[in-house]
């Protein structure tokens, strides 16, 4: 570990690093715009401009002449990195005065503000005031950039980091620059919009506000969003995120940089596609239905904003101690007949529960995985110049045909607590279960056609769905579940990566969280604490025994659950 | 060319019937330091360069034998030799003549240059507003392809090399060595980073070395008559300074501005600025007098009138707060020329010509031009030219603020136009005028 002195802090830096990445282990910022650590050098805006030396065997220390970008200084033993120079602090107030020549200062419309670098360099770094006395440049804003991107023309820095994205990671180049100095523009080429499938890292990786999603544009001002830290479920990759909300709504998700998952990108897939769990279809009260003298007669539990005197009844009292009554009187009945579906929608501490609870009350009771939602096959990039895959050693992203986010997390505790993962298309083939429990939670419809004429008319339906199905129709008991951005727990992802996911919002209507559902229904005490739980199951479970560290921290613990694909490809 | 004393080398042949044809070429001795070179070996080739004290005649006076020293070792596949035929720094066109009227003397040098780095492939990028050059160095590569001095085994020897013609991509910034190579390869013609230098990850990502067409000119003369002969024109190297390398050789000096002979003329290195007017372009034209010279092509800024005396050799012009030589563009201004126009043309021609990468050189160029039209417009303000003085400091003259040396060029004639011409500026903006001409030749 070579030592590298920051403005006088020593710190250990790492062989590898630039200049930046040892200043940043030492708490120092050095201001960037082009730099990225998952793109290609370019060392243009010249942000990044500081002072290195070195610090001789003998303790003196020679500064170099020049100003170096911190971006392209690869650091050794004994680099001295000044930040806090005359010269420097000259150097950034330059580069930002000569940034925002031409910039339109429109703060008080742009999506960018409160996370904009410039704003933020500037405010840190630069001078109040800009000697420019001409008029700026005024250039055209362009819509035509992506479905989901536009591009503000004027508040463009050009450190083309989309550019670079584009060629770098995604392989489908469509951004480029085109003309040349001070009029120089971000562009597609005609009729080539950049529409591919990453595209939408393009306005996260915009260190200003030129680049914006169509999506959230003038939705929210960034400074009322709260952000949770999450994971996409929108295939196995299992993308670190932050979901951004307020009130309750949530407004976007945001790539969160994991080396140890999917690196610093996520796709449009998943970030756009978390749009359902606002949708007002939802299944929002939980539902009985009595079935006496075979007519059926459904009752909507009162919800607690209904009117009359329950106002404010728990409608989920009685609808859970009937579910368990029900659950029991048919594992009486028949236990073998009594099969538990389970959704690889569900976190590890939720199927545990059901699990658990289930094979307790008897252990003929019968565990099987729900349907696994696959589409096409494994997406791969950086895409090659006729759209084919990149070499195996050369893969930056993929995007998983596997679309949920935790089959392997299902199935080790289906492992555990039935020996093996039955498949729901086995039982419904055997056509030998009375009663089900199905559990979903899917962003897609799930019910097929085989599901719904398998499960026909058994003596006990419980459905635990987002949305109405062909079986909530006639089910039972229905009861509202969480999305993902309602859960808190475990995901884990294809390469057995097992992430903490949060909970930023608070479930619509009556509806609740499977884990909250579960907590309630197998009568355990206390509220569902993720942590606490995931110790429990790392105790319990061998295969999930690195669960027991209880927090998995910013990044996620590897699980060790077999796979054939290689870690982060 | 009308010095008697000097008898001129690479400028030898111009004028000559048919000069540019292989068989005039052959007849007045060519390709004889090609035979040469191939029987001596490669390194022996580059030793003679490297004595010679032969240095890069593109601008920033390289020596040229130490650059084909730093090609790696051992290596496996191609090196590459890339010619700098992208000649567009204003005033100059001393490679043009050298193409058009003599193209085999530089083809030759290309040859003997490809043996000496052990290139395979030679890249000749050339400015494409070269139309006759492209034809006359089509046709001449033509020739050479039929009597084996390309191709495989030339003159019999082990040597294989071809040529490829590239025409270039209508920008200055092609010229810089790096922004020439992503040029070449069909990118942006963007100026890389360095390390790594050229010389170790250049074109297609191999080792390649970037020559000026005048010094590949220089080197069949230095082969035959030898380093001794080179050395003995010029100006010897400072005994006082281990870092200066000399100004030995011939030079091509390019007259243009205000003089009533505008031209080409080669000289040994070291004629001051003020012989080179008087001597060789007949004086300053009307009977004027020089308010300003540029020493060597734009960017190098201004020498004023009492600077004159100046030696034009690679260390002179930065005596006196120049850049350096450059080109050997001498540029004349006469007394009757406002500086403030003169340094709006030449800002407008940075503005329009800065490839857009680095933010210092992108903005900073735009704004002084700005400033600039504001002060003819009538509008400045005397707090403009410290402005403008503070702008070119940060674009180039702090080293390292940009990635390539544009910045620099573009900085240098704000810097001692202002430094050396002040009053004429603070005079121009308090009296209130307004440029009479608008529209300036030049870039648009």
């Amino acid at each position: 570990m070579p030592k590298v002195i920051v403005n006088d802090i020593e710190v250990d830096a790492d062989p590898k690093d630039n200049c930046i990445l040892a200043a940043r282990k030492a708490g120092v910022e050095i201001p960037h715009y082009c730099w990225h650590e998952a793109l290609s050098v370019v060392a243009s805006c010249r942000m990044c401009l500081v002072e290195v030396g070195e610090k001789k065997p003998d303790g003196t220390i020679a500064m170099g002449p020049k100003l170096v970008p911190g971006c392209q200084t690869p650091i050794k033993e004994g680099t001295v990195i000044k930040t806090n120079t005359p010269k420097v602090k000259t150097s950034q107030q330059l580069t930002l005065e000569l940034l925002l020549l031409n910039h339109p200062l429109d703060c008080s419309i742009c999506d960018q503000a409160g996370e904009c670098y410039l704003q933020d360099y500037t405010y840190k770094y630069g001078k109040a005031h800009s000697r420019l006395d001409e008029p700026k440049l005024q250039r055209e804003d362009k819509y035509h950039i992506g479905e989901q991107i536009a591009l503000f023309t004027d508040r463009c820095v050009m450190c083309t980091r989309c550019v670079r994205f584009t060629r770098e990671v995604a392989g489908t180049a469509e951004l480029q620059v085109v003309a040349r100095g001070s009029h120089e523009e971000i562009d597609v080429f005609p009729e080539t919009p950049c529409n591919n499938k990453l595209a939408g890292n393009v306005v996260d990786l915009c260190p200003v506000g030129a680049l914006c999603s169509k999506d959230f544009l003038y939705k929210k001002r960034v400074w009322w969003l709260k952000h949770a830290d999450s994971v996409c479920t929108g295939c196995s990759t299992g993308c670190s995120i932050h979901i951004d909300q307020n009130e309750d709504k949530v407004y976007r998700l945001r790539p969160r940089e994991n080396p140890l998952a999917q690196g610093h990108f996520m796709c449009d897939e998943g970030r756009f596609g978390f749009k359902y769990i606002h949708d007002e279809r939802r299944l929002l009260s939980p539902k009985l239905v009595s079935s006496t003298n075979g007519a059926a007669s459904s009752s909507v539990v009162g919800s607690s904003k209904g009117a009359g005197g329950a106002q404010f009844a728990d409608p989920w009292k009685d609808v859970l101690a009937t579910t368990r009554a029900k659950i029991k009187e048919a594992i009486k009945t028949d236990a073998r007949g009594f099969v538990a579906v389970l959704s690889p929608f569900m976190t590890v501490e939720e199927a545990y529960l059901l699990s658990s609870y289930l094979k307790q009350l008897d252990s003929r009771v019968r565990l099987v995985m729900g349907p696994v939602p696959m589409v096409g096959s494994d997406d791969m990039y950086p895409k090659g110049p006729k759209g084919e895959a990149p070499e195996a050693g050369r893969v930056k992203f993929t995007i998983r045909a596997e679309k949920c986010p935790n089959r392997l997390g299902v199935e080790a505790i289906l492992r555990h607590f039935e020996g093996e993962v039955i498949s729901v298309a086995q039982v419904v083939a055997k056509a030998d279960a009375t009663a089900w429990y199905f559990v979903g939670g899917y962003q897609h419809g799930w019910v097929t056609e085989s599901i719904d004429r398998g499960v026909a008319k058994p003596s006990l339906l419980i459905i635990q769905d987002l949305f109405p199905s062909p079986l909530s129709e006639r089910a039972d008991i229905v009861l509202p579940s969480g999305s993902f951005a309602e859960r808190d727990g475990t995901y884990i992802n294809h390469s057995g990566l097992a992430q903490a996911v949060h909970a930023a919002i608070r479930s619509p209507g009556d509806a609740r969280a499977d884990s909250r559902i579960f907590m309630e229904l197998t009568e355990r005490t206390g509220l569902f604490n993720a942590t606490a739980l995931r110790k429990e199951i790392g105790n319990a479970i061998r295969a999930l025994s690195a669960l027991s560290v209880g927090d998995l921290g910013e990044h996620g613990v590897k699980i060790g659950v077999a796979t054939k694909e290689p870690v982060l490809a | 060319m009308s010095n008697t004393e000097f008898k001129p080398v690479l400028l030898g042949r111009v004028g000559r019937p048919n000069s540019q044809t292989l068989e005039s070429y052959r007849a007045d001795g060519g390709y004889q330091a090609l035979a040469k070179a191939l029987s001596m070996a490669n390194t022996d080739v580059i030793e003679v360069v490297k004595s010679s004290g032969l240095r890069g005649r593109g601008g920033a006076g390289f020596p040229t034998g130490l650059k084909w020293t730093f090609l790696p070792k051992d290596v496996n596949g191609p090196i590459y030799l890339c010619i700098n035929g992208d000649e567009s720094e204003p005033g100059t066109f001393n490679n043009r003549v050298l193409i058009e009227e003599d193209p085999h003397q530089v083809l030759e040098g290309i040859v003997i240059s490809s043996f000496a780095t052990r290139a395979t492939t030679a890249y000749f990028y050339l400015r494409y507003e070269y139309g006759r050059c492209y034809r006359v160095l089509k046709k001449a590569i033509d020739e050479m392809y039929a009597n084996n001095l390309l191709g495989k085994n030339i003159l019999g020897s082990n040597y294989s090399l071809d040529i490829h013609l590239h025409r270039g991509a209508c920008a200055y910034i092609c010229g810089e060595e790096t922004g020439l190579i992503e040029s070449l390869e069909g990118k942006r013609a963007w100026p890389r980073i360095k390390p790594p230098f050229p010389a170790i990850e250049g074109a297609f990502r191999r080792p390649t070395v970037v020559n000026n067409v005048e010094t590949m000119a220089c080197i069949p003369h230095i082969l035959q008559k030898g380093p001794e002969w080179f050395m003995s024109m010029g100006v010897a190297k400072d005994p006082n300074n281990p870092r200066d390398a000399g100004s030995y050789g011939p030079k091509l000096y390019c007259i243009s501005g205000h003089v009533n002979k505008p031209g080409l003329v080669e000289l040994p290195m070291g004629i001051s600025a003020r012989d080179l007017i008087d001597k060789h372009a007949g004086g300053v034209w009307k009977g004027r007098k020089a308010k300003a010279v540029v020493p060597g092509g734009i960017s190098m800024g201004f020498m004023t009138e009492k600077e004159l005396d100046t030696p034009l050799d690679f260390n002179g012009p930065g005596r006196v707060g120049c850049l350096g030589l450059g080109t050997a563009a001498v540029i004349v201004i006469d007394d009757q020329t406002s500086m403030v126009d003169v340094l709006y043309n030449a800002c407008r021609f940075f503005a329009h010509e800065s490839c857009g990468q680095c933010t210092p050189c992108r903005e900073g160029t735009a704004w002084s031009t700005k400033i600039l039209e504001r002060i003819r417009a009538g509008h400045g303000k005397l707090s403009d030219i410290d402005l403008l003085l503070e702008i070119s400091n940060s674009i180039g003259t702090i080293p390292g603020s940009t990635i390539c040396g544009l910045a620099d060029g573009a900085a240098w004639p704000i810097k001692t136009a202002i430094n050396k011409f002040r009053p004429e500026f603070e005079e121009y903006i308090t009296s209130g005028r307004k440029s009479e001409s608008r529209l300036l030749a030049g870039a648009h």
